[in-house]
Protein backbone atom coordinates (compact mmCIF):
# COMPACT_ATOMS: atom_id res chain seq x y z
CA UNK A 1 0.00 0.00 0.00
CA UNK A 2 1.41 3.21 -0.95
CA UNK A 3 1.34 6.85 0.20
CA UNK A 4 -1.06 6.20 3.07
CA UNK A 5 -1.87 9.31 5.13
CA UNK A 6 0.44 9.12 8.42
CA UNK A 7 2.50 6.39 6.85
CA UNK A 8 5.44 8.31 8.87
CA UNK A 9 3.31 8.02 11.84
CA UNK A 10 3.72 4.45 10.85
CA UNK A 11 7.09 3.67 9.93
CA UNK A 12 7.62 5.13 13.37
CA UNK A 13 6.07 2.26 15.24
CA UNK A 14 7.83 -0.94 16.27
CA UNK A 15 7.49 -3.86 13.90
CA UNK A 16 5.49 -5.61 16.83
CA UNK A 17 2.77 -3.32 16.71
CA UNK A 18 0.15 -5.19 15.22
CA UNK A 19 0.39 -8.03 17.52
CA UNK A 20 0.13 -6.28 20.52
CA UNK A 21 -4.21 -6.30 20.60
CA UNK A 22 -4.10 -10.03 20.37
CA UNK A 23 -1.45 -10.60 23.23
CA UNK A 24 -3.13 -8.87 25.63
CA UNK A 25 -6.97 -10.18 24.70
CA UNK A 26 -4.89 -13.31 25.06
CA UNK A 27 -3.89 -12.44 28.62
CA UNK A 28 -6.78 -11.21 29.48
CA UNK A 29 -8.57 -14.52 28.63
CA UNK A 30 -5.46 -16.38 30.75
CA UNK A 31 -6.01 -13.79 33.39
CA UNK A 32 -9.99 -14.61 33.51
CA UNK A 33 -10.06 -18.48 33.18
CA UNK A 34 -7.34 -18.52 36.00
CA UNK A 35 -9.42 -16.64 38.37
CA UNK A 36 -12.71 -18.87 37.69
CA UNK A 37 -14.95 -15.91 35.90
CA UNK A 38 -14.55 -17.94 32.93
CA UNK A 39 -16.49 -21.39 32.76
CA UNK A 40 -13.63 -23.79 31.07
CA UNK A 41 -17.05 -25.51 29.99
CA UNK A 42 -17.97 -22.70 27.86
CA UNK A 43 -14.74 -21.46 27.25
CA UNK A 44 -10.82 -23.47 28.60
CA UNK A 45 -8.13 -21.50 28.88
CA UNK A 46 -5.28 -20.82 26.23
CA UNK A 47 -3.19 -23.22 28.00
CA UNK A 48 -5.67 -25.78 28.15
CA UNK A 49 -6.18 -25.42 24.35
CA UNK A 50 -2.21 -25.07 23.76
CA UNK A 51 -2.40 -28.59 25.76
CA UNK A 52 -5.17 -30.04 23.31
CA UNK A 53 -3.51 -28.69 20.44
CA UNK A 54 -0.26 -30.26 22.05
CA UNK A 55 -1.95 -33.69 22.25
CA UNK A 56 -3.00 -34.16 19.14
CA UNK A 57 0.16 -32.89 17.28
CA UNK A 58 1.98 -35.71 19.15
CA UNK A 59 -1.01 -38.46 18.48
CA UNK A 60 -0.55 -37.57 14.75
CA UNK A 61 -4.11 -36.49 14.24
CA UNK A 62 -4.10 -33.10 13.73
CA UNK A 63 -1.12 -33.56 11.25
CA UNK A 64 -3.35 -36.35 9.59
CA UNK A 65 -6.43 -33.67 9.66
CA UNK A 66 -4.97 -30.58 8.49
CA UNK A 67 -3.10 -32.53 5.62
CA UNK A 68 -6.75 -34.08 4.41
CA UNK A 69 -8.62 -30.27 4.44
CA UNK A 70 -5.23 -28.74 2.92
CA UNK A 71 -6.30 -30.92 -0.03
CA UNK A 72 -9.68 -30.39 -0.29
CA UNK A 73 -9.07 -27.15 -0.10
CA UNK A 74 -6.44 -27.49 -2.68
CA UNK A 75 -8.22 -29.61 -5.06
CA UNK A 76 -11.65 -27.96 -5.29
CA UNK A 77 -9.55 -24.22 -5.60
CA UNK A 78 -8.22 -25.68 -8.73
CA UNK A 79 -10.45 -26.91 -9.88
CA UNK A 80 -13.16 -23.90 -9.32
CA UNK A 81 -10.24 -21.31 -9.61
CA UNK A 82 -9.40 -23.27 -12.90
CA UNK A 83 -12.61 -23.28 -14.92
CA UNK A 84 -13.49 -19.44 -13.33
CA UNK A 85 -10.33 -17.95 -14.79
CA UNK A 86 -10.63 -19.96 -17.95
CA UNK A 87 -14.14 -18.56 -18.36
CA UNK A 88 -13.52 -15.20 -17.41
CA UNK A 89 -10.73 -14.93 -19.87
CA UNK A 90 -12.73 -16.27 -22.59
CA UNK A 91 -15.80 -14.14 -22.22
CA UNK A 92 -14.13 -10.91 -21.73
CA UNK A 93 -12.25 -11.82 -24.92
CA UNK A 94 -15.28 -13.01 -26.60
CA UNK A 95 -18.36 -10.56 -26.99
CA UNK A 96 -20.29 -13.95 -28.48
CA UNK A 97 -19.48 -16.23 -25.32
CA UNK A 98 -20.29 -13.28 -23.35
CA UNK A 99 -23.96 -13.26 -24.62
CA UNK A 100 -24.53 -16.54 -24.55
CA UNK A 101 -23.20 -17.46 -21.28
CA UNK A 102 -22.59 -14.55 -18.38
CA UNK A 103 -26.14 -13.64 -17.57
CA UNK A 104 -26.91 -17.55 -16.94
CA UNK A 105 -23.49 -17.72 -15.16
CA UNK A 106 -24.65 -13.93 -12.92
CA UNK A 107 -28.16 -16.50 -12.27
CA UNK A 108 -26.57 -19.27 -10.70
CA UNK A 109 -23.84 -17.18 -8.90
CA UNK A 110 -26.96 -15.57 -6.78
CA UNK A 111 -27.75 -18.91 -5.00
CA UNK A 112 -25.51 -19.12 -2.12
CA UNK A 113 -23.39 -22.37 -2.77
CA UNK A 114 -23.90 -23.04 0.86
CA UNK A 115 -27.94 -23.69 0.48
CA UNK A 116 -26.57 -26.93 -2.47
CA UNK A 117 -25.26 -28.85 0.85
CA UNK A 118 -28.45 -31.08 0.95
CA UNK A 119 -28.28 -31.89 -2.50
CA UNK A 120 -24.61 -32.14 -2.99
CA UNK A 121 -24.96 -34.91 -0.20
CA UNK A 122 -27.69 -36.55 -2.03
CA UNK A 123 -25.53 -36.83 -5.22
CA UNK A 124 -22.37 -37.82 -3.73
CA UNK A 125 -22.86 -38.59 -0.66
CA UNK A 126 -20.05 -37.74 2.34
CA UNK A 127 -17.30 -38.50 0.03
CA UNK A 128 -14.22 -36.51 -1.02
CA UNK A 129 -16.21 -35.56 -4.39
CA UNK A 130 -19.06 -33.42 -1.74
CA UNK A 131 -16.29 -30.98 -0.47
CA UNK A 132 -14.47 -30.90 -3.38
CA UNK A 133 -17.71 -30.11 -5.43
CA UNK A 134 -18.67 -27.36 -3.22
CA UNK A 135 -14.96 -25.56 -2.43
CA UNK A 136 -15.14 -25.37 -6.49
CA UNK A 137 -18.22 -23.45 -6.64
CA UNK A 138 -17.47 -21.43 -4.59
CA UNK A 139 -14.26 -20.12 -5.61
CA UNK A 140 -15.54 -20.20 -9.07
CA UNK A 141 -17.31 -17.36 -9.03
CA UNK A 142 -15.23 -14.61 -7.68
CA UNK A 143 -12.34 -15.88 -10.13
CA UNK A 144 -14.44 -15.87 -12.98
CA UNK A 145 -15.97 -12.24 -12.56
CA UNK A 146 -12.69 -10.67 -11.22
CA UNK A 147 -10.82 -12.13 -14.60
CA UNK A 148 -13.87 -11.02 -16.38
CA UNK A 149 -13.98 -7.88 -14.99
CA UNK A 150 -10.13 -7.61 -15.19
CA UNK A 151 -10.15 -8.23 -18.97
CA UNK A 152 -12.84 -5.82 -19.63
CA UNK A 153 -10.78 -2.77 -18.15
CA UNK A 154 -7.41 -3.20 -19.68
CA UNK A 155 -6.65 0.11 -21.26
CA UNK A 156 -7.95 0.19 -24.53
CA UNK A 157 -5.14 2.24 -25.93
CA UNK A 158 -2.25 0.02 -24.91
CA UNK A 159 -4.38 -3.02 -26.77
CA UNK A 160 -4.19 -0.92 -29.82
CA UNK A 161 -0.39 0.19 -29.46
CA UNK A 162 0.07 -3.47 -29.49
CA UNK A 163 -2.06 -4.08 -32.40
CA UNK A 164 -0.20 -1.03 -34.43
CA UNK A 165 3.06 -2.77 -33.48
CA UNK A 166 2.13 -6.01 -35.10
CA UNK A 167 1.04 -8.37 -32.48
CA UNK A 168 -0.75 -11.27 -33.09
CA UNK A 169 -4.01 -12.17 -30.91
CA UNK A 170 -1.56 -14.57 -28.91
CA UNK A 171 1.17 -12.72 -28.30
CA UNK A 172 -1.60 -9.60 -27.41
CA UNK A 173 -3.66 -11.76 -24.67
CA UNK A 174 -0.39 -13.10 -23.22
CA UNK A 175 1.86 -9.64 -22.97
CA UNK A 176 -0.83 -6.85 -22.51
CA UNK A 177 -4.79 -8.27 -21.82
CA UNK A 178 -3.21 -11.21 -18.94
CA UNK A 179 -0.93 -8.62 -17.18
CA UNK A 180 -3.30 -6.10 -17.14
CA UNK A 181 -6.14 -8.31 -15.92
CA UNK A 182 -3.93 -9.72 -13.23
CA UNK A 183 -4.35 -6.87 -10.01
CA UNK A 184 -8.07 -8.18 -10.41
CA UNK A 185 -7.71 -11.64 -10.95
CA UNK A 186 -5.47 -11.17 -7.45
CA UNK A 187 -8.26 -9.86 -5.96
CA UNK A 188 -10.22 -13.04 -6.80
CA UNK A 189 -7.90 -14.98 -5.70
CA UNK A 190 -7.70 -13.65 -2.31
CA UNK A 191 -11.69 -13.42 -2.21
CA UNK A 192 -12.09 -17.25 -3.42
CA UNK A 193 -9.34 -18.60 -0.91
CA UNK A 194 -11.25 -17.03 2.26
CA UNK A 195 -14.81 -18.63 0.71
CA UNK A 196 -12.55 -22.11 0.48
CA UNK A 197 -12.12 -22.28 3.86
CA UNK A 198 -15.48 -21.26 4.70
CA UNK A 199 -17.03 -23.70 2.20
CA UNK A 200 -14.59 -25.99 4.27
CA UNK A 201 -15.39 -25.60 7.57
CA UNK A 202 -19.24 -25.92 6.80
CA UNK A 203 -18.82 -28.88 4.55
CA UNK A 204 -16.23 -30.85 6.75
CA UNK A 205 -18.90 -29.84 9.92
CA UNK A 206 -22.02 -31.17 8.65
CA UNK A 207 -20.46 -34.23 6.23
CA UNK A 208 -17.29 -35.61 7.03
CA UNK A 209 -15.46 -38.61 8.30
CA UNK A 210 -11.99 -36.61 8.91
CA UNK A 211 -10.13 -33.32 8.37
CA UNK A 212 -10.20 -30.61 10.83
CA UNK A 213 -14.27 -29.56 10.65
CA UNK A 214 -14.67 -33.48 11.74
CA UNK A 215 -11.74 -32.85 14.35
CA UNK A 216 -14.42 -30.09 16.19
CA UNK A 217 -17.21 -31.86 15.73
CA UNK A 218 -15.93 -35.52 16.94
CA UNK A 219 -14.72 -33.37 19.88
CA UNK A 220 -17.81 -31.89 20.41
CA UNK A 221 -19.70 -35.04 20.46
CA UNK A 222 -17.32 -36.01 24.01
CA UNK A 223 -18.19 -31.88 25.44
CA UNK A 224 -13.86 -31.42 24.59
CA UNK A 225 -14.06 -27.96 24.79
CA UNK A 226 -10.51 -27.37 24.13
CA UNK A 227 -10.09 -29.31 21.38
CA UNK A 228 -13.27 -27.13 19.20
CA UNK A 229 -11.60 -24.19 20.27
CA UNK A 230 -8.21 -25.71 19.13
CA UNK A 231 -9.72 -26.68 15.30
CA UNK A 232 -11.32 -23.19 15.02
CA UNK A 233 -7.70 -21.58 15.80
CA UNK A 234 -6.06 -23.97 13.36
CA UNK A 235 -8.78 -22.60 10.31
CA UNK A 236 -7.83 -19.22 11.13
CA UNK A 237 -4.04 -19.99 10.94
CA UNK A 238 -4.23 -21.78 7.57
CA UNK A 239 -6.72 -18.67 6.33
CA UNK A 240 -4.41 -16.44 7.35
CA UNK A 241 -1.41 -18.60 5.88
CA UNK A 242 -2.90 -18.72 2.43
CA UNK A 243 -3.63 -14.85 2.52
CA UNK A 244 -0.16 -14.14 2.92
CA UNK A 245 0.91 -16.34 0.96
CA UNK A 246 -0.84 -14.82 -2.19
CA UNK A 247 0.43 -11.55 -0.51
CA UNK A 248 3.88 -12.31 -1.33
CA UNK A 249 2.77 -13.72 -5.06
CA UNK A 250 0.95 -10.50 -5.41
CA UNK A 251 4.25 -8.42 -4.60
CA UNK A 252 6.09 -10.35 -7.23
CA UNK A 253 4.15 -10.49 -10.14
CA UNK A 254 2.83 -7.01 -9.40
CA UNK A 255 6.38 -5.07 -8.65
CA UNK A 256 5.62 -2.85 -11.48
CA UNK A 257 2.80 -1.66 -9.71
CA UNK A 258 3.56 1.29 -7.73
CA UNK A 259 0.65 -0.14 -5.53
CA UNK A 260 2.46 -3.17 -4.95
CA UNK A 261 6.10 -2.20 -4.90
CA UNK A 262 7.85 -2.88 -1.16
CA UNK A 263 9.36 0.06 0.38
CA UNK B 1 14.51 13.67 -12.87
CA UNK B 2 12.92 16.91 -13.03
CA UNK B 3 11.92 18.23 -16.19
CA UNK B 4 14.93 20.63 -15.84
CA UNK B 5 17.47 18.40 -15.44
CA UNK B 6 15.78 16.32 -18.44
CA UNK B 7 15.90 19.43 -20.52
CA UNK B 8 19.42 20.05 -19.57
CA UNK B 9 20.63 16.44 -21.00
CA UNK B 10 18.98 17.02 -24.10
CA UNK B 11 21.87 18.30 -25.93
CA UNK B 12 23.75 15.24 -24.56
CA UNK B 13 21.20 12.85 -26.19
CA UNK B 14 21.70 14.98 -29.45
CA UNK B 15 25.60 14.46 -29.22
CA UNK B 16 24.47 10.93 -28.26
CA UNK B 17 22.27 10.33 -31.43
CA UNK B 18 25.42 11.35 -33.80
CA UNK B 19 28.33 9.26 -32.21
CA UNK B 20 26.14 6.04 -32.59
CA UNK B 21 27.40 3.75 -35.29
CA UNK B 22 24.49 4.72 -38.17
CA UNK B 23 23.61 0.66 -38.30
CA UNK B 24 21.98 -0.38 -41.07
CA UNK B 25 20.59 2.37 -43.29
CA UNK B 26 17.16 1.98 -43.79
CA UNK B 27 16.01 3.37 -47.23
CA UNK B 28 12.69 5.76 -46.45
CA UNK B 29 9.58 5.49 -48.41
CA UNK B 30 7.03 7.62 -49.99
CA UNK B 31 2.98 7.99 -49.41
CA UNK B 32 0.34 8.06 -51.91
CA UNK B 33 -3.11 9.27 -50.92
CA UNK B 34 -5.57 9.28 -53.55
CA UNK B 35 -9.38 10.51 -53.08
CA UNK B 36 -8.99 9.52 -49.17
CA UNK B 37 -12.50 9.74 -47.75
CA UNK B 38 -13.35 8.86 -44.11
CA UNK B 39 -16.48 8.42 -42.24
CA UNK B 40 -17.79 7.33 -38.83
CA UNK B 41 -21.22 7.08 -39.65
CA UNK B 42 -22.79 10.00 -41.29
CA UNK B 43 -20.23 12.30 -39.90
CA UNK B 44 -17.74 12.89 -42.95
CA UNK B 45 -13.90 13.30 -41.46
CA UNK B 46 -11.84 13.15 -44.83
CA UNK B 47 -13.83 14.86 -47.73
CA UNK B 48 -11.15 13.90 -50.42
CA UNK B 49 -7.26 13.76 -49.60
CA UNK B 50 -4.62 13.79 -53.01
CA UNK B 51 -1.33 13.99 -51.31
CA UNK B 52 1.97 12.81 -52.28
CA UNK B 53 4.62 12.74 -49.40
CA UNK B 54 8.16 11.93 -51.07
CA UNK B 55 10.20 9.47 -49.23
CA UNK B 56 12.68 10.94 -46.47
CA UNK B 57 10.43 14.27 -46.12
CA UNK B 58 9.63 15.64 -43.19
CA UNK B 59 6.08 16.62 -43.54
CA UNK B 60 3.67 18.23 -40.59
CA UNK B 61 0.07 18.29 -41.00
CA UNK B 62 -1.59 21.20 -38.48
CA UNK B 63 -5.26 22.34 -37.88
CA UNK B 64 -7.85 22.90 -35.40
CA UNK B 65 -8.79 19.96 -33.18
CA UNK B 66 -11.55 17.78 -34.76
CA UNK B 67 -9.93 18.89 -38.60
CA UNK B 68 -9.45 15.37 -39.10
CA UNK B 69 -5.82 15.01 -38.57
CA UNK B 70 -5.34 12.25 -36.57
CA UNK B 71 -7.83 10.25 -38.63
CA UNK B 72 -5.20 10.86 -41.75
CA UNK B 73 -2.47 9.90 -39.55
CA UNK B 74 -4.13 7.06 -38.31
CA UNK B 75 -5.05 6.26 -41.70
CA UNK B 76 -1.46 6.32 -42.73
CA UNK B 77 -0.25 3.74 -40.54
CA UNK B 78 -2.86 1.55 -41.20
CA UNK B 79 -4.71 1.47 -37.88
CA UNK B 80 -7.97 2.30 -39.65
CA UNK B 81 -9.03 1.69 -43.37
CA UNK B 82 -10.70 4.24 -45.81
CA UNK B 83 -14.39 4.74 -46.69
CA UNK B 84 -13.29 5.32 -50.23
CA UNK B 85 -10.08 5.97 -51.86
CA UNK B 86 -6.70 4.30 -51.87
CA UNK B 87 -3.37 4.75 -49.52
CA UNK B 88 0.00 3.39 -51.33
CA UNK B 89 3.35 3.30 -49.16
CA UNK B 90 6.49 3.05 -51.08
CA UNK B 91 7.36 1.48 -54.84
CA UNK B 92 4.81 -0.93 -54.74
CA UNK B 93 1.90 1.15 -53.46
CA UNK B 94 1.67 -1.71 -51.43
CA UNK B 95 -0.07 -1.26 -47.80
CA UNK B 96 1.46 0.29 -44.58
CA UNK B 97 2.68 -2.62 -42.88
CA UNK B 98 5.71 -3.34 -40.70
CA UNK B 99 7.85 -0.15 -42.73
CA UNK B 100 5.34 2.06 -40.76
CA UNK B 101 5.56 2.71 -37.25
CA UNK B 102 3.31 5.73 -35.00
CA UNK B 103 3.71 7.55 -32.22
CA UNK B 104 1.08 7.96 -30.05
CA UNK B 105 0.21 11.14 -28.04
CA UNK B 106 0.43 9.34 -25.18
CA UNK B 107 3.40 7.25 -24.16
CA UNK B 108 1.21 3.63 -24.01
CA UNK B 109 4.10 1.72 -22.18
CA UNK B 110 3.32 -1.58 -20.96
CA UNK B 111 3.49 -0.55 -17.10
CA UNK B 112 4.21 -4.33 -16.08
CA UNK B 113 7.26 -4.37 -18.39
CA UNK B 114 10.85 -3.04 -17.67
CA UNK B 115 11.70 0.13 -20.10
CA UNK B 116 13.91 -2.90 -22.34
CA UNK B 117 11.07 -5.10 -23.14
CA UNK B 118 9.10 -1.95 -23.91
CA UNK B 119 11.23 -0.99 -26.94
CA UNK B 120 11.13 -4.43 -27.76
CA UNK B 121 7.63 -4.40 -28.60
CA UNK B 122 8.91 -2.24 -31.52
CA UNK B 123 10.81 -4.99 -33.21
CA UNK B 124 9.01 -7.33 -35.69
CA UNK B 125 9.07 -10.85 -34.66
CA UNK B 126 8.18 -13.18 -37.05
CA UNK B 127 5.13 -14.64 -35.56
CA UNK B 128 4.22 -11.67 -33.41
CA UNK B 129 5.21 -13.68 -30.31
CA UNK B 130 7.92 -12.51 -27.84
CA UNK B 131 11.44 -14.81 -27.79
CA UNK B 132 10.95 -16.56 -24.93
CA UNK B 133 14.86 -18.39 -25.20
CA UNK B 134 16.46 -16.24 -22.87
CA UNK B 135 20.31 -15.50 -23.37
CA UNK B 136 19.68 -16.87 -27.17
CA UNK B 137 21.81 -15.75 -29.93
CA UNK B 138 18.15 -14.08 -31.57
CA UNK B 139 17.38 -12.59 -27.92
CA UNK B 140 20.65 -11.09 -27.20
CA UNK B 141 20.67 -9.50 -30.57
CA UNK B 142 17.18 -7.53 -29.84
CA UNK B 143 18.32 -6.53 -26.42
CA UNK B 144 21.50 -5.33 -28.54
CA UNK B 145 18.94 -3.44 -30.75
CA UNK B 146 16.78 -2.15 -27.63
CA UNK B 147 19.65 -0.72 -25.89
CA UNK B 148 20.95 0.95 -29.30
CA UNK B 149 17.69 2.74 -29.40
CA UNK B 150 17.84 3.31 -26.14
CA UNK B 151 20.84 4.95 -26.15
CA UNK B 152 19.92 7.43 -29.22
CA UNK B 153 16.59 8.98 -26.72
CA UNK B 154 19.74 9.13 -24.34
CA UNK B 155 18.14 6.66 -21.65
CA UNK B 156 20.59 3.97 -21.98
CA UNK B 157 21.10 3.56 -17.97
CA UNK B 158 17.20 3.12 -17.82
CA UNK B 159 16.78 -0.07 -19.74
CA UNK B 160 15.79 -2.05 -16.26
CA UNK B 161 13.35 0.59 -15.08
CA UNK B 162 9.63 0.22 -14.55
CA UNK B 163 8.04 3.08 -16.80
CA UNK B 164 6.01 3.76 -13.73
CA UNK B 165 9.38 5.76 -11.93
CA UNK B 166 10.27 7.88 -15.31
CA UNK B 167 9.15 11.18 -16.04
CA UNK B 168 6.75 11.93 -18.46
CA UNK B 169 9.39 12.93 -21.12
CA UNK B 170 11.63 10.05 -20.50
CA UNK B 171 8.59 7.66 -21.10
CA UNK B 172 7.73 9.75 -24.53
CA UNK B 173 11.28 9.45 -25.47
CA UNK B 174 10.71 5.06 -24.82
CA UNK B 175 7.84 5.38 -27.26
CA UNK B 176 10.46 7.24 -29.40
CA UNK B 177 13.16 4.18 -29.10
CA UNK B 178 10.22 1.74 -29.58
CA UNK B 179 9.31 3.55 -33.17
CA UNK B 180 12.49 3.86 -33.58
CA UNK B 181 14.13 0.32 -32.42
CA UNK B 182 12.34 -1.60 -35.96
CA UNK B 183 13.61 0.72 -38.48
CA UNK B 184 10.45 1.74 -39.50
CA UNK B 185 10.51 3.37 -43.40
CA UNK B 186 7.74 5.69 -42.27
CA UNK B 187 7.67 7.91 -38.88
CA UNK B 188 4.24 8.53 -38.11
CA UNK B 189 3.77 10.99 -34.75
CA UNK B 190 0.35 11.93 -33.52
CA UNK B 191 1.36 15.30 -31.73
CA UNK B 192 3.94 12.82 -29.38
CA UNK B 193 4.68 16.10 -27.63
CA UNK B 194 1.50 17.50 -26.84
CA UNK B 195 1.39 16.57 -23.36
CA UNK B 196 4.72 17.59 -22.45
CA UNK B 197 6.01 20.78 -20.90
CA UNK B 198 7.51 23.35 -22.60
CA UNK B 199 11.50 22.45 -22.12
CA UNK B 200 10.75 19.18 -22.54
CA UNK B 201 9.27 19.57 -25.58
CA UNK B 202 11.78 21.69 -27.03
CA UNK B 203 14.38 18.82 -26.39
CA UNK B 204 11.98 16.26 -27.83
CA UNK B 205 11.67 18.77 -31.06
CA UNK B 206 15.59 18.13 -31.05
CA UNK B 207 15.90 15.00 -30.70
CA UNK B 208 13.09 14.05 -33.10
CA UNK B 209 15.17 15.54 -35.82
CA UNK B 210 18.35 14.37 -34.85
CA UNK B 211 17.22 10.74 -35.28
CA UNK B 212 15.11 11.97 -38.66
CA UNK B 213 18.49 12.78 -39.86
CA UNK B 214 20.50 10.01 -39.02
CA UNK B 215 18.14 7.04 -39.47
CA UNK B 216 16.90 8.52 -42.64
CA UNK B 217 12.81 7.77 -42.24
CA UNK B 218 9.57 9.38 -43.88
CA UNK B 219 7.88 12.05 -41.02
CA UNK B 220 4.78 12.65 -41.15
CA UNK B 221 3.51 14.82 -37.42
CA UNK B 222 0.62 15.67 -36.39
CA UNK B 223 0.50 18.52 -34.23
CA UNK B 224 -1.79 21.61 -33.10
CA UNK B 225 1.49 23.74 -32.90
CA UNK B 226 2.29 25.62 -35.54
CA UNK B 227 5.66 26.96 -34.35
CA UNK B 228 6.30 23.46 -34.07
CA UNK B 229 5.66 22.28 -37.14
CA UNK B 230 7.83 24.78 -38.99
CA UNK B 231 10.47 24.55 -36.59
CA UNK B 232 10.51 20.47 -37.81
CA UNK B 233 9.06 20.30 -41.07
CA UNK B 234 10.59 20.47 -44.90
CA UNK B 235 6.67 21.52 -45.79
CA UNK B 236 3.27 22.04 -43.56
CA UNK B 237 0.18 20.86 -44.49
CA UNK B 238 -3.27 22.88 -43.19
CA UNK B 239 -5.92 20.45 -42.84
CA UNK B 240 -9.61 21.75 -41.95
CA UNK B 241 -12.99 20.29 -42.51
CA UNK B 242 -11.37 17.31 -43.72
CA UNK B 243 -9.65 18.80 -46.65
CA UNK B 244 -5.63 20.16 -47.30
CA UNK B 245 -6.83 23.74 -47.58
CA UNK B 246 -2.72 25.28 -47.99
CA UNK B 247 0.40 23.61 -48.50
CA UNK B 248 3.56 25.23 -47.64
CA UNK B 249 7.10 24.18 -47.71
CA UNK B 250 9.47 25.52 -45.29
CA UNK B 251 12.83 25.87 -46.99
CA UNK B 252 15.31 27.10 -44.04
CA UNK B 253 18.47 25.63 -43.04
CA UNK B 254 18.83 23.29 -40.27
CA UNK B 255 18.95 22.64 -37.56
CA UNK B 256 16.31 25.44 -36.79
CA UNK B 257 16.68 27.77 -33.85
CA UNK B 258 12.79 28.00 -32.09
CA UNK B 259 12.24 31.64 -32.12
CA UNK B 260 14.08 32.44 -35.60
CA UNK B 261 12.56 35.25 -37.74
CA UNK B 262 12.45 33.49 -41.03
CA UNK B 263 10.16 30.98 -38.86
CA UNK B 264 8.61 33.54 -37.68
CA UNK B 265 7.49 34.75 -40.75
CA UNK B 266 6.26 31.40 -42.19
CA UNK B 267 4.74 30.49 -38.42
CA UNK B 268 2.45 33.87 -38.79
CA UNK B 269 1.64 33.12 -42.63
CA UNK B 270 -0.12 29.56 -41.31
CA UNK B 271 -1.65 31.50 -38.45
CA UNK B 272 -2.92 34.09 -40.53
CA UNK B 273 -4.33 31.16 -42.82
CA UNK B 274 -5.85 29.71 -40.00
CA UNK B 275 -7.58 32.71 -38.46
CA UNK B 276 -8.63 34.15 -41.52
CA UNK B 277 -10.67 31.12 -42.72
CA UNK B 278 -12.29 31.12 -38.79
CA UNK B 279 -13.05 34.95 -39.34
CA UNK B 280 -15.23 34.57 -42.57
CA UNK B 281 -16.54 31.37 -41.66
CA UNK B 282 -18.13 33.53 -38.85
CA UNK B 283 -19.48 36.25 -40.96
CA UNK B 284 -20.96 33.93 -43.40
Amino acid sequence: MSARVGSRLHAALPRGMPFVVPVLVLLGWQVGSNRGWIDPDVLPAPVAVAHAGWMSLRSGELLRNVEISTWRAAVGFAIGGGIGFALGLLNGLSGLAERMTDSTLQMVRNIPHLALIPLVILWFGIGEAAKIFLVALGVFFPIYVNTLHGVRSVDPHLIEMGRAYGMTRRALIRRVVLPGALPSIFVGLRYGLGITWLTLIVAETIAASSGIGYMAMNAREFMLVDVVVFAILIYAALGKLADSAVRVLERVCLAWNPTYRQQ
Amino acid sequence: MTATTETLLAPHAQRHARDLPEAVPQRPVAARLRGVEKSFGPHAVLRGIDLDIPSGQFVAIVGRSGCGKSTLLRLLAGLDTPTAGHIGIGDDDGAPGEQVRLMFQKPRLLPWARVRRNVEVGLATPNGATVRRRGSHDARAREAQAHEALARVDLAGRADDWPAVLSGGQKQRVALARALVGRPRLLALDEPLGALDALTRIGMQELIEEVWRVQRFTAVLVTHDVAEAVTLADRVLVLEDGRITADIAVELPRPRRVGDADAAQIEGRILDHLLARRSLGDEA
